[in-house]
């Protein structure tokens, strides 16, 4: 009986399969954003975004992992099913990630908080740039108050996502 | 936890030039994505089309899951009503009461209703359904108030039709997939109902307010005319709902506005009805006029704020 924490331990000679490495955070951004699929006719804003939250958790889990084209698909596909109109999580996502690079030279040492701010900034960007689109685009008065509880449990939320996200980091690159 | 290693990537000419273009790459996609946003603005069902894969998708799974909750979705309800049970009891009970002698009211007026049409030999064929169906997802991330419903152009639905349940109206086809449509919900911000008080015909404008509730301008000048218990009906003016439809009970009075609830709650209702747009079912019967109609719905559609 082998010990099962030695489970997730890589075994000599082998490697997680390249799709393995490469096509799980995708997958987790592309599973965060169908989460709008569940049958729930919301009467408001009531979903968390949980696309933009798996985005960010894994961009500041491991920085190397993509480069800032990213947020161009994940983004696309997003606005594909979220009911915002085309383009505009592929302009926030993109913005947010590349400012993510911008600060993440100028701040010296980052620890768990600085990445929840980092993280709490881009949220309040991404939602707040939301509602203006939509805004722009035919949807009429829209309060900036009536996407406030999103935006506060999106930022709550976040904490759990990143530990998630590091739990399935761990199953990814073990083989 | 240091900074992460720097992105630089020393001499390797190759690698700094890899860096460069995927900066090059994100702002160029940035400024795409900007540009279908500045799009949408005038066009706003443009690239629909995009969305057609994923809502094609999409659907059976969201079908299959709505058959497996349909129902839960009111858990909230049923929570929230035992808030104030008692209270609430008694109110209801009051309620009923003066229903009652309501329903006896419209149950004599339908009857010379109908001894009436026969006067006058008017046979009343509404042929403004077009199909049932469930609405099955929703955008519940977005501050838009979108629905998805179950049938698509395919089962003849079009844009600009609208969307009612028993209980009241829900609201109408935005743009079109095959087997898929999305509904624009009587609450969102940029869904405007002409509409009248059911009593007097007192014209107002509803708009959503993106959290459930509407707002319910007057359309004459002066005071508000509306008071909380009012109820409200679509007026058929624009050519896209019937006239009579339950839209609204006001809720509140405030200055200029009121705030109304729609009778049809989307979350709760089991299925809705797709009718055709209203100019297309009074002026049927001429081909040309036909047309005409259906692009005047498409074109209300497109130009609604």
């Amino acid at each position: 009986m082998i010990d099962p924490h030695l489970l997730h331990v890589p075994r000599l000679g082998r490697h997680p399969g390249r799709f393995r490495l490469a096509g799980t955070p995708v997958i987790t951004v592309l599973l965060g954003s169908l989460a709008s699929v569940v049958p729930l006719i919301a009467q408001s804003p009531v979903m968390p975004t949980f696309g933009l939250l798996l985005l960010l958790s894994w961009r500041l889990l491991r920085p190397e992992l993509w480069r800032v084209w990213i947020g161009l698909p994940l983004g696309l596909f997003d606005d594909m099913v979220s009911g915002q109109p085309l383009g505009s999580a592929m302009f926030l996502w993109t913005v947010a990630l590349i400012g993510i690079d911008y600060i993440e030279h100028r701040m010296v040492w980052r620890s768990y908080k600085q990445d929840w701010l980092i993280a709490t900034i881009a949220i309040i960007f991404c939602i707040t740039g939301g509602v203006f689109f939509a805004r722009i685009t035919g949807g009429g008065e829209i309060r900036l108050s009536l996407v406030a509880p999103q935006m506060l449990w999106t930022v709550l939320l976040f904490p759990f996502i990143v530990r998630q996200c590091a739990r399935i980091d761990r199953w990814r690159v073990m083989a | 936890m240091a900074r992460p290693p720097s992105r630089r990537p020393g001499i390797n000419r190759k690698a700094q030039y890899s860096l460069f273009a995927s900066y090059v790459v994100a702002v160029a996609g940035a400024a795409a994505g900007l540009l279908l946003v500045v799009v949408a603005i005038f066009d706003p069902t443009g690239f629909a089309g995009l969305r057609t894969a994923t809502a094609e998708l999409t659907r059976p799974v969201s079908a299959g899951l709505k058959n497996m909750v349909s129902g839960v979705n009111s858990v909230d309800e049923v929570l929230a009503s035992y808030w104030r049970a008692g209270s609430q009891n008694v109110a209801l009970r009051r309620q009923v009461e003066a229903d009652r002698n309501r329903i006896i009211d419209a149950k004599a007026v339908k009857q010379e209703n109908t001894r009436l049409k026969k006067l006058l030999r008017l046979v009343d064929e509404d042929q403004s359904d077009l199909l049932t169906a469930r609405l099955i997802s929703s955008s519940s991330s977005s501050a838009r108030r979108f629905a998805r419903l179950n049938a698509g152009r395919w089962q003849g639905v079009r844009p600009g039709m609208p969307v009612r349940a028993a209980e009241g109206l829900i609201g109408r086809v935005h743009s079109t997939t095959p087997n898929t449509a999305e509904v624009l919900l009587l609450t969102d911000t940029g869904n405007i109902v002409p509409v009248r008080r059911a009593n007097d015909s007192v014209p107002a404008i509803s708009t959503g307010a993106g959290d459930g509730s509407l707002e319910i301008r007057a359309l004459s000048a002066g005071r508000n005319p509306f008071k909380p218990g009012d109820l409200l009906v679509t007026s058929g003016i624009g050519g896209i709902y019937q006239p009579n439809i339950p839209v609204a009970v006001v809720v509140r009075v405030e200055g200029e506005i009121a705030w109304g609830f729609p009778l049809a709650n989307p979350s709760r209702v089991d299925a809705v009805v797709v009718e055709r747009a209203f100019e297309e079912v009074v002026t049927r019967g001429d081909p040309a006029a036909e047309a005409v109609s259906q692009e005047a719905a498409n074109a209300s559609n497109a130009s609604a704020p």
